[in-house]
């Protein structure tokens, strides 16, 4: 009946380390199916490797990167809630978070195209 | 205080859980200033006296008035109507995550059972007769404790918390804060009691950090931070125990 009281800050950064994990929990064995093509299939691999060059797959590979980051470093505020004694400014660094995500997997973006 | 010929629209729980409850719509004289609970007075004076709610100080010291106002947990004695309106109108639902007695009033037995089951009741080290020791109020123990001290037990962080939701043996955030309050009191004696006690299945570890406890206390407290100090307080103690064994 209740409708919860969630959209705050900490709420959305506890969803956006859940979802990115869940996300990247699901890329990883593609991932590790793709890189044994290596041995299994050259040739399929380097196919698959030739569309890489196409933008729209730069942009996926964007959010992968940015997937990845925002949870190692969303896992890294967690890290210091949990054990460090009273961090106590909990939004600006899930903000920080999400800004060196956005940091890392731009960078990687610039690079790539 | 004057009255405008404006009117609120307030929808009010009736009756108790799931499919037996209903929302009963009233329409509320507006005032320049009037507070969620003169509201719900004012239907049980004026409109409906069947309904039920629970009240005391009306001044927030008690915490015996806290609702879902309009989907937000909220002690309605503090919580100015101008503030909480959405478009002329309010919901108004008992505390969520607990049986319903009836309307407006929450079973808050299973919310006192927690603070229970996670010692965190008073372990005396002294007696009477006893001179009594002061409190060194310096030491970073003493102020871990009062951080957490002014709770009043209203359950809004209760109710605000998804992890309840999910997990209803989960001790919650106000019985676990209250558990670090005493473990970080020199004039507890409950030390082992309370880490096997917060150490358990549902236990600190349940806590995900949403940190809506936090965000929530009326009483600007912050459960989240005092969870965090229980979690590694209980891990510290697990690798004390097996070093020692």
């Amino acid at each position: 009946m209740t409708r919860p009281a969630r959209a705050h800050p900490l709420w959305l950064a506890f969803v956006l380390h859940r979802l990115s994990g869940l996300a990247l929990a699901l890329f990883l064995p593609l991932h590790f199916w793709v890189l044994a093509q290596a041995l299994t299939a050259p040739e399929q691999l380097d196919a698959f490797l030739r569309l890489t060059d196409n933008p729209a797959v730069k942009l996926a590979e964007f959010g992968l990167v940015f997937l990845l980051a925002v949870h190692f470093f969303g896992g890294l505020r967690l890290l210091a809630l949990e054990l460090l004694p009273w961090p106590a400014r909990h939004k600006t660094l899930a903000a920080a978070a999400v800004a060196l995500a956005f940091f890392v997997s731009g960078t990687f973006f610039l690079e790539a195209i | 205080m004057a009255a405008t010929t404006q009117e609120l629209q307030v929808s009010v729980w009736r009756g108790s859980d799931g499919a037996e409850g209903r929302f009963d719509t009233f329409a509320v004289p507006a005032y320049e200033s009037q507070t969620v609970l003169d509201v719900v007075t004012w239907i049980q004076q004026q409109a409906d006296p069947t309904l039920t709610y629970r009240f005391a100080c009306r001044v927030g010291m008690c915490g015996s008035c806290a609702m879902m106002v309009n989907g937000t947990p909220r002690w309605t004695c503090r919580t100015h109507v101008k503030k909480v309106t959405q478009d002329n109108h309010l919901r108004i639902e008992p505390l969520r995550n607990m049986p319903v007695i009836k309307d407006l009033v929450a079973d808050m037995d299973p919310f006192f059972d927690k603070w229970v089951g996670a010692e965190a009741l008073h372990h005396p080290t002294a007696t009477r007769d006893d001179a009594i020791v002061p409190v060194d109020a310096a030491t970073p123990e003493r102020q871990a404790a009062d951080a957490g001290i002014e709770c009043i037990n209203c359950g809004v962080c209760y109710a605000a918390c998804d992890t309840v939701a999910g997990n209803p043996d989960y001790l919650g955030p106000a019985a676990l804060q209250r558990a670090w309050t005493l473990l970080n009191d020199a004039k507890d004696g409950g030390r082992e009691a309370i880490l096997d006690a917060v150490s358990g299945a549902g236990g600190c570890h349940n806590c995900h950090s949403m940190g809506s406890c936090t965000h929530y206390c009326p009483n600007a407290l912050d459960p989240m931070s005092a969870i965090a100090g229980l979690k590694r307080e209980t891990v510290r103690h697990a690798l004390r125990r097996k070093r020692d064994a």
